[in-house]
């Protein structure tokens, strides 16, 4: 074979794209992985992974320096020193705000499978019949029972930790061990379960953490130090799991600094034929040709490699014939959320440092209820027990001032929304074709924002909150009106939904680009809706589906 | 679960007031003068400070973890220029003035116990200050200090491996487990 030729190439090494390089060279493809930023090798290079606070010359906080150096991630949580060289420089990667969006991104091997929440919950067939159902946007054209052998194909390996509910919303995965809840959560829990009549759930997170070891890797040592790259493998990520898997088979080939330019396509086959590849340190342009393309480039970046290519043949890109490439972008909006104190238990503490939380799943507009919006949202949240960082109500000053705060304090719980964003067409990003980044490429324009049924949802997110932990029996329970712009979620979904219509889709039912059978997207760029749920499981699941559906096509010779 | 679960910096509820440098979450934030400069005697007498509010017991205080230089350290690379400007003229009022007010001699001169009375009442002034203050109002400069006297002291090292308790690799998660009164918090979470 050529060195420039492989049977797949896999656009972006996260979540989604390892899971594609996986499954293509398990099955005994060549596949060349493209990955823009650099590499970051398990282990070796999680240089911070030990740290603590005192390791750092911040006790790992921010500076001004690093304000002003990242614009935008500065704006929420991500700005900070104990991880900064996994978030992408602002200045390197900028893009046009047309309407405020946070978008944080991981621009390395990996992507933000280093850094992410893990939070892994599957859809319900209500999730994919909901566009149906409502009347808007366009129908999935899959249901759960189509996805369910895939959830737990991918959980298998993953490595999910959680426990089986029976909740109907939040169908039951293939669970390692849960995690603990706390005195105080199984309590509130209790509560909970009587006074809404089993109509809501408190339940514990179901994370991609390992509880026991799993696929040769130690497992999770609760550390809480995740989002640092883990030595134990004890989260699953591309580094941990994917890439391994894919490397024993001695298939794959990584190659960093590889900015994918464009698809190339030709028109008279109707079939991609390869990428060009921008090598991001020397500016060198290197061709790729490939009978696959996986594109993984994290949602907005696929679709604006899309957009980029085959513009020969559609003006607008590859995807552009239909009305739906680059609108439809959805995140989930966070923020709104309520925290209290909780007397008593004095007596009871932890052990650990848990990297996870407690999870109520969506309660609203569920049966006959109908709120002023539709859909819903579900709450990730926590009750636990304050170290040095609490109030003492006798002295400030001194000696019994310091030995009190050696103590821990109170407990209290807390718990943040995270709501579901309907498809609208008018949130949409489009090529800003007066500015370039300094690779000499177009950058994205981003117009996207909440509408009204977001902020009629955030409503219900705010007063629900405080109302069933006043209920549960907290105390001082306050709310907090957050800040909901889109893309604090960090879960950019949609601008290249799949569908049952080529006019009105980018992508089929097998995330097959229907304007090019032979390359497929299988990152968040496909969702369709966006239901509340935290998405990555699901994008792992169609992924694996969908390199299943490619490598079969491709030997019956249909691609 | 990540840091956006956590709703309020547990600092920010001792002293009743937003967390310095939490203001830097929201956009527009003026960067600070580079060119905050503290001498050895600031950070001696801020250490003086941190040790009066968290002296040494049975355990450290925050003299043996060298708050001063961590003051140092964040006010110069951590703080907005205002907050800046509030820190270096409160240190100096402290210093002198406010405490030759309340104790008749500087700071420096005084013994421990004229301290630790001149900083209970200078504290009680200073929230009340802050949870009557508009939100605009500038951040008073003592409550500043204590702050930064608390995280220093027990996000040092010697604060977490001696004052607190710390285990570098738990390697398992207990959500239930009895305590007993007078046993020390976590360090980390």
């Amino acid at each position: 074979m050529a060195e420039q030729q492989y049977d797949a190439i896999v656009v972006g090494s996260g979540i989604s794209g390892g899971w594609a390089a996986k499954e293509l060279t398990e099955k005994g493809l060549k596949v060349l992985m493209l990955e823009r930023g650099r590499n970051i090798e398990h282990i070796k290079d999680y240089v911070n992974a030990d740290k603590e606070a005192w390791d750092f010359p911040h006790r790992g906080g921010r500076t001004q320096q690093m304000i002003e150096d990242y614009p935008v991630l500065k704006r929420d949580y991500p700005l900070n020193e104990t991880n900064l060289d996994y978030w992408c420089s602002d200045k390197d990667h900028p893009y046009t705000e047309t309407k405020r969006f946070d978008w944080f991104r991981g621009y390395h091997v990996g992507g933000r499978s280093l850094m992410w929440g893990r939070q892994s919950y599957r859809w319900a067939d209500s999730d994919f019949e909901a566009n149906a159902k409502d009347g808007i946007a366009v129908d999935w054209p899959v249901r759960y029972k189509e996805i369910e052998p895939w959830y737990d194909y991918v959980e298998k390996f993953a490595g999910i930790s959680g426990n089986r509910d029976g909740i109907d919303l939040l169908p039951d995965g293939q669970f390692l061990p849960p995690m603990d809840l706390t005195c105080v959560e199984k309590d509130v829990a209790a509560r909970i379960k009587e006074i809404y009549k089993g109509s809501r759930h408190l339940i514990i997170g179901r994370t991609a953490n390992i509880t026991v070891p799993h696929e040769g890797r130690p497992g999770c040592q609760f550390r809480n130090k995740c989002w640092l790259g883990c030595q134990f493998g004890g989260y699953f990520s591309t580094q941990s799991s994917t890439l391994p898997a894919a490397m024993a088979t001695g298939n794959l080939t990584l190659r960093p600094f590889s900015i994918v330019t464009e698809i190339k396509y030709d028109k008279d086959k109707k079939r991609a034929t390869g990428v060009t590849v921008l090598d991001a340190e020397t500016n060198k342009t290197i061709e790729y040709k490939a009978k696959i393309i996986f594109v993984n480039a994290s949602t907005l970046n696929s679709t604006w490699l899309l957009m980029n290519s085959a513009t020969d043949v559609w003006e607008g890109g590859l995807g552009s014939s239909s009305d739906a490439l680059g609108k439809n972008l959805m995140d989930h909006h966070l923020g709104n959320r309520a925290g209290g104190t909780i007397e008593g238990y004095e007596d009871k503490y932890t052990f650990g440092r848990r990297a996870n939380g407690f999870y109520i799943p969506r309660f609203r507009n569920l049966g006959d209820e109908k709120r002023d919006y539709i859909r819903g949202f579900g709450y990730q949240g926590g009750a636990n027990r304050a170290g040095w960082g609490h109030d003492v109500a006798e002295v400030s000053i001194g000696g019994k001032y310091k030995d009190a705060l050696t103590e821990p304090g109170g407990w209290s719980i807390g718990m943040m929304g995270f709501g579901e964003m309907l498809p609208d067409p008018t949130n949409k990003v489009t090529l800003d074709k007066t500015k370039k980044d300094k690779w000499g490429l177009n950058v994205l324009n981003i117009d996207c924002e909440l509408k009204d049924n977001e902020i009629k949802m955030r409503k219900d997110i705010l007063e629900d909150a405080k109302e069933m932990l006043e209920r549960a029996g907290a105390k001082n329970v306050e709310g907090f009106e957050g800040d909901g712009t889109p893309g604090r979620g960090i879960h950019e979904m949609g601008t290249a939904r799949m569908g049952r219509d080529p006019k009105t889709s980018v992508l089929n039912g097998n995330n097959q680009v229907w304007d090019a059978p032979n390359v497929f997207v299988t990152d968040g760029s496909f969702m369709t809706s966006a239901n509340c749920v935290n998405p990555s499981l699901t994008y792992m699941a169609f992924t694996a589906r969908a390199v299943d559906f490619a490598v079969s096509e491709l030997k019956k010779g249909n691609l | 679960m990540i840091n956006r679960r956590e709703a309020l910096s547990r600092v920010a509820i001792i002293m009743g007031g937003t967390v310095l440098g939490a203001e830097a979450f929201l956009t527009g934030c003026k960067t600070n003068t580079k060119g905050v400069t503290f001498s050895q005697a600031d950070v001696d007498f801020l250490n003086e400070v941190g040790e009066t509010i968290l002296p040494a017991t049975d355990t450290p205080g925050a003299k043996a973890a060298n708050v001063g230089a961590f003051m140092q350290i964040m006010v110069s690379d951590c703080y907005e220029a205002k907050d800046q400007a509030i820190f270096m003229q409160g240190m100096e009022e402290l210093k002198f003035k406010a405490s030759k007010a309340k104790m008749g001699k500087a700071f420096m001169e005084a013994t421990p116990e004229e301290r630790t009375a001149f900083l209970t009442d200078l504290d009680k002034e200073a929230k009340e200050y802050q949870s009557n203050k508009k939100k605009e109002d500038p951040t008073h400069y003592f409550t500043m200090m204590k702050q930064m006297t608390l995280s220093g002291l027990f996000t040092s090292k010697i604060g977490a491996t001696e004052v607190l308790r710390y285990v570098a690799v738990p390697g398992k998660y207990e959500g239930c487990v009895p305590y007993t009164k007078g046993e020390k918090a976590w360090a980390t979470s």
